[in-house]
């Protein structure tokens, strides 16, 4: 162990985080506010996330971290070290080995499981924010349930762009009551926020909590004649052949050539290892980098 | 001042406490299971469970209440020692601690329309808890569930009130179980 506090934080700190989550998870989909505090990172660096796992860490608990799905890059590594190093728990690339998975945009592809807990990093936790700047008017509207504006906005973009033209962060309506924004997660995602797992997520410089337990209704708002879709790039994985996993497209040389992989690094590598291969993939070896 | 007093809180307290709010968060996010709590140990008549639920979630932030079935010097004394909290009337109280039937719940806050997490948080002290009971539906269970309540209407009407309401948690020796505002009962 380290000379931290277990999980960096402080008691009385997590005891505020801790009660700011139950009541997240009683009212599901509103948005609880906490007293976030200064953590050693940026404030757009996951601070909210982090302080959600800070409060829901035990000893036990084995730790994984995504950013856009890749458990590989910096913001990922850094937080997966910082719990390491700070309540001293086991970490994890694979999605089925982890008990608490704090992610950045992205659900993973595999389904979670009834004991694990998905912390979600959220830049604006404020579903109505670009549309209302006054958190005074947006709490308003929460409390009415007036929530014309943002079938207005989805009913712009059909009008402007012929189809609901949000791809991330969608809106979703939890349990008939409270619009949330689901993070930027893209809107392939949203149907997998109905899952066993519990949901929490963490806005640090916005200073809110708000949760979605087990088995709850979570609705992609849309129109009867414009149903929700969740979209992906119409191509299966370049490297492991997967045709019903989220896509990231890439840039592989100055010639215009491009390639898509999965955005869930986790779940490319299972599939690798199992034998699948992609249009430009080469078969899995252990020793290979 | 009485060594009991002293006595009964966490041994270790962070690593106690991640423990003790991973169960309460369970429950309160799976209404209905039953999860086992351990750490605290409490002067009587509070239960360990409630031991552990104030050890937790109780702090110098957090007025709570003491119905008349726990308002008693040892209890009060264990619980500002160990934690802090200043005692209230129930309609000031974040968290409420009692028996059932001591338990006035028409006043405790139920939280505002703008801020309806700043209702009470009602801890009510079990003879018994099973699952030998009421059926439960709603957010975090899975179809339904049932467990032994001490009331139906006083639940049904507290969930006629979402998004407002009280949140519940039911102790019961070392074990406890939830029942947030937005699970309907029958």
């Amino acid at each position: 162990m380290s000379d931290y506090n277990f999980a960096y934080l402080d008691e009385q700190t997590k005891r505020m985080i801790r009660r700011a989550i139950l009541k997240g998870l009683a009212i599901p989909g509103y948005q609880v506010p906490f007293a976030s505090r200064e953590m050693p990172m940026p404030y757009g660096w996951g601070t909210g996330g982090v302080q959600v796992s800070a409060a829901v860490l035990t000893p036990d608990d084995t730790f994984k971290v995504i950013d856009q799905g890749a458990d590989d890059t910096t913001n990922a590594v850094s937080i997966r070290r910082f719990f390491q190093k700070t309540a001293g728990v086991a970490v994890t690339e694979a999605t089925s080995e982890a008990s608490v998975i704090q992610t950045r945009h992205r659900i993973p592809e595999q389904d979670l499981r009834a004991d694990q807990i998905l912390v979600y990093q959220v830049p604006i936790p404020e579903p109505l924010r670009f549309l209302e700047p006054s958190e005074v008017e947006t709490r308003k509207m929460h409390a009415l349930e007036e929530y014309g504006l943002m079938h207005v906005k989805l009913y712009e973009d059909i009008s402007q762009h012929g189809d609901i033209a949000t791809a991330y962060a969608y809106p979703v309506k939890v349990e008939g009551r409270y619009v949330m924004d689901p993070s930027p997660i893209p809107k392939f995602d949203n149907p997998k926020l109905e899952m066993a797992g519990i949901q929490l997520f963490g806005a640090g410089r916005e200073q809110r909590i708000y949760a979605i337990p087990p088995y709850t209704q979570v609705v992609s708002l849309d129109f009867d004649d414009y149903p929700f879709q969740p979209t992906k790039a119409d191509h299966a994985c370049d490297l492991c052949g997967a045709e019903d996993s989220y896509l990231d497209e890439l840039i592989v040389d100055d010639a215009g050539g491009r390639m898509f992989m999965c955005s869930d690094t986790d779940y490319c590598a299972t599939r690798r290892k199992q034998g699948h291969v992609g249009a430009q993939g080469v078969p899995y070896k252990e020793d290979a980098a | 001042m009485q060594a009991q007093v002293l006595e009964g809180g966490f041994a270790d307290l962070p690593i106690d406490a991640s423990y003790a709010f991973r169960a309460v968060m369970t429950a309160m996010a799976r209404p209905g299971d039953i999860v086992d709590v351990s750490g605290a140990k409490p002067p009587s008549p509070m239960s360990v469970a409630a031991g552990v639920v104030v050890l937790t979630l109780c702090d110098p932030e957090t007025p709570i209440h003491l119905a008349l079935s726990h308002d008693m010097p040892q209890v009060r004394d264990w619980i500002t020692f160990h934690t802090g909290a200043p005692f209230v009337a129930a309609q000031d109280a974040m968290f409420a601690l009692g028996a059932w039937d001591a338990l006035s719940l028409a006043d405790f806050p139920l939280g505002t329309a703008e801020y309806p997490d700043r209702s009470a948080t009602v801890i009510v002290e079990r003879q018994s808890l099973s699952h030998d009971g009421v059926v439960m539906r709603g957010p975090g269970i899975k179809e339904k569930t049932t467990l032994s309540l001490p009331d139906t209407r006083a639940f049904e009407t507290n969930a006629a009130q979402f998004p407002l309401g009280l949140d519940f948690i039911f102790t019961c020796d070392d074990r406890l179980a939830a029942l947030p505002r937005t699970t309907r009962v029958g």
